[in-house]
């Protein structure tokens, strides 16, 4: 698939009556990669999760491209080039990794194992090795992998290196960032290690109390320290 | 896997490795079958009754055990396709292949049916929906009558020679041989079919049906197509229970009978075929000869087995048996 721009406009969004966002609005152009950025508990999860059909939509809209998103199911989103890749990770636990990564694999589509195991040679030597007889730093490299073997044009990765040891985190970003610029696709990185994403990022979004608070370039953001410290609380070197 | 046609080092060809498990399933099965055949040369009507709930027990096994859809009333497909296959009979299709694929068509359908219904919800209201569609089927086997014999059963058919040449006859032979084939041939199929995409991708909705959401599954009308194969697996079982006894009775869909599969499923492991097997196997041969040594209490010993399986190998034999090889081999590896 071709990257494809994704619009967010006025999106409330939360779970069951409860909102959690409220009229978010942001755009990601084809192949740019923005990171959301925001303190524990403002809504960074909630607005992947609203993209992805995951919880209950209140109002606004949400566009693929020509394409709205708003009302399909979730598996429809994922079909039309949504890859989501949860804080969670959720790869199959009784599933080999490379039965996993067969099942990232669609009816028809070009795509083989062996982009999986260029991406992230560890899986190759971990093929035959259980889901859950993975590390945490693997399982999130299959979570990706996977996602990635859908081919999608735009990747929604929530805090991919939460509870990882900081070699791998290395590992993982240096993967992501050649991912970036070696395929024709849009990124979404939500994370709480604010150095590395801003050293990936091109765009930024601040949330704060489930609206944006600041959005701009990340060089932008890089060059105000004290936009930071006042909406994240966290110092950067 | 490994690719086609890899030669080993002595360059004889060596084929990969499903094919490998395939084929060994396949020749497990079939040595099963004539070592039983040996063994209990006078027992054949009891073999071929356990093969015909064996392909039951798979069914079962391919909705609960590699779909996560847990279910009361598989035996409804069961019954219905043996009903299907005695009207087939008695209107005059009496070739056993045919009736064969008159229960494959007629289960397939009924799986459908209850796919659509059953799958639609999860957890304890799939189980009462699934116990409701059993005991539905069960009264409407009840009351028409004019279809299924009622209480008196369907009776009164004959299936002819199998390929026009093999006779069935008093001794069950013929039944147990045609059996024996079309298992082992069922079994190789079906090991390949859960290995294939659509057969793992089964198998991660049972694990986290979300995920397989988020990747662009549609997890409904997966399960449903999955319920159509696993009720083509029922309606061989009902298929070849009726051909080769000649009478369908409401036993066939009864609640029971899907209590009984769902045990023989979680005794011998469920998720594995070859677990299902062989809990079917063993659950019969065991309740029958513990019902023939002593038939008065051999309900408190079978259900005080089923207690101690349960607590010793709550993942099936199939799994402790897998096991324990896997430490035996991991001590030989490491002496």
């Amino acid at each position: 698939m071709t990257a494809v721009p994704l619009k967010v406009t006025d999106l409330t969004a939360g779970y069951g009556p409860t909102r959690i966002i409220s009229n978010v609005s942001f755009e990601v152009p084809a192949g740019r990669k923005l990171v959301v950025l925001g303190r524990n508990g403002v809504g960074k999860t909630t607005l992947l999760s609203a993209v992805m059909g995951l919880c209950t939509q209140h109002g606004g809209t949400i566009a693929l491209g020509e394409e709205a998103l708003s009302g399909r199911k979730t598996s429809r989103r994922a079909m039309m080039g949504l890859g989501y890749v949860p804080q969670t990770r959720d790869i199959f636990q009784s599933l080999t990794v490379e039965q996993n990564l067969s099942t990232g694999i669609r009816a028809g589509s070009d795509a083989r194992l062996d982009e999986a195991y260029e991406l992230f040679p560890r899986l190759a030597e971990r093929r035959r090795n259980l889901g859950s007889q993975l590390s945490g730093g693997e399982q999130q490299m299959l979570s990706i992998a996977r996602t990635l073997l859908g081919h999608p044009s735009i990747l929604l990765l929530d805090e991919p290196l939460e509870g990882l040891a900081p070699i791998i985190c290395d590992e993982l970003m240096s993967t992501i960032t050649e991912l970036a610029s070696s395929r024709a696709i849009s990124i979404i990185l939500v994370e709480q290690q604010i150095e590395r994403a801003l050293v990936f990022g091109e765009d930024a979004i601040i949330i704060e109390r489930g609206q944006i608070a600041w959005e701009g370039a990340v060089s932008a953001l890089r060059a105000d320290r004290d936009l930071i410290e006042t909406y994240i609380g966290v110092g950067i070197h | 896997m490994t690719a086609i046609g890899t030669t080993t080092a002595a360059g004889a060809p060596r084929l990969p490795g499903w094919v490998r498990y395939e084929v060994t399933a396949f020749a497990v099965v079939t040595a099963l079958g004539l070592i039983g055949y040996l063994v209990f040369p006078f027992d054949l009507a009891l073999l071929t009754r356990i093969i015909a709930v064996t392909f039951l027990v798979l069914s079962l096994d391919l909705v609960t055990g590699y779909a996560g859809v847990v279910t009361l009333g598989q035996a409804a497909i069961f019954g219905v396709a043996a009903y299907a296959v005695g009207n087939a009979c008695l209107a005059g299709i009496t070739d056993p292949v045919m009736l064969l694929g008159v229960g494959i068509i007629a289960g397939a359908l009924m799986g459908l049916v209850s796919g659509v219904l059953i799958s639609r919800f999860s957890a304890l209201p799939q189980l009462v929906i699934s116990i409701a569609f059993g005991q539905l089927v069960a009264a409407l086997a009840n009351k028409l009558a004019q279809f299924t014999g009622g209480s008196d059963g369907l009776a009164g058919f004959a299936p002819s020679a199998v390929l026009g040449v093999f006779e069935f006859d008093i001794f069950g032979r013929t039944s147990f041989g045609f059996s024996l084939v079309v298992l082992a041939v069922v079994l190789a199929l079906l090991l390949r079919f859960v290995q294939s995409p659509f057969g793992l991708m089964c198998r991660g909705i049972r694990d986290d049906a979300l995920r397989a959401r988020m990747i662009g599954t549609a997890v409904y009308p997966r399960l449903i197509v999955m319920y159509g194969v696993s009720g083509a697996v029922a309606g061989v079982g009902g298929a070849l229970s009726a051909i080769n006894v000649g009478v369908v009775s409401l036993h066939s869909v009864s609640f029971e009978m899907s209590a009984e599969a769902l045990v023989m499923l979680v005794v011998g492991g469920a998720g594995h075929l070859l677990g299902a097997v062989f809990g079917s196997i063993l659950f019969q041969i065991f309740g029958h000869f513990v019902g023939s040594t002593n038939p008065f209490h051999w309900m408190t010993i079978v259900g005080g087995t089923l207690i101690l399986i349960t607590l010793f190998a709550p993942k099936g034999l199939y799994s402790a048996f897998a096991s324990a090889m896997a430490k035996f081999r991991k001590s030989r590896v490491s002496q």
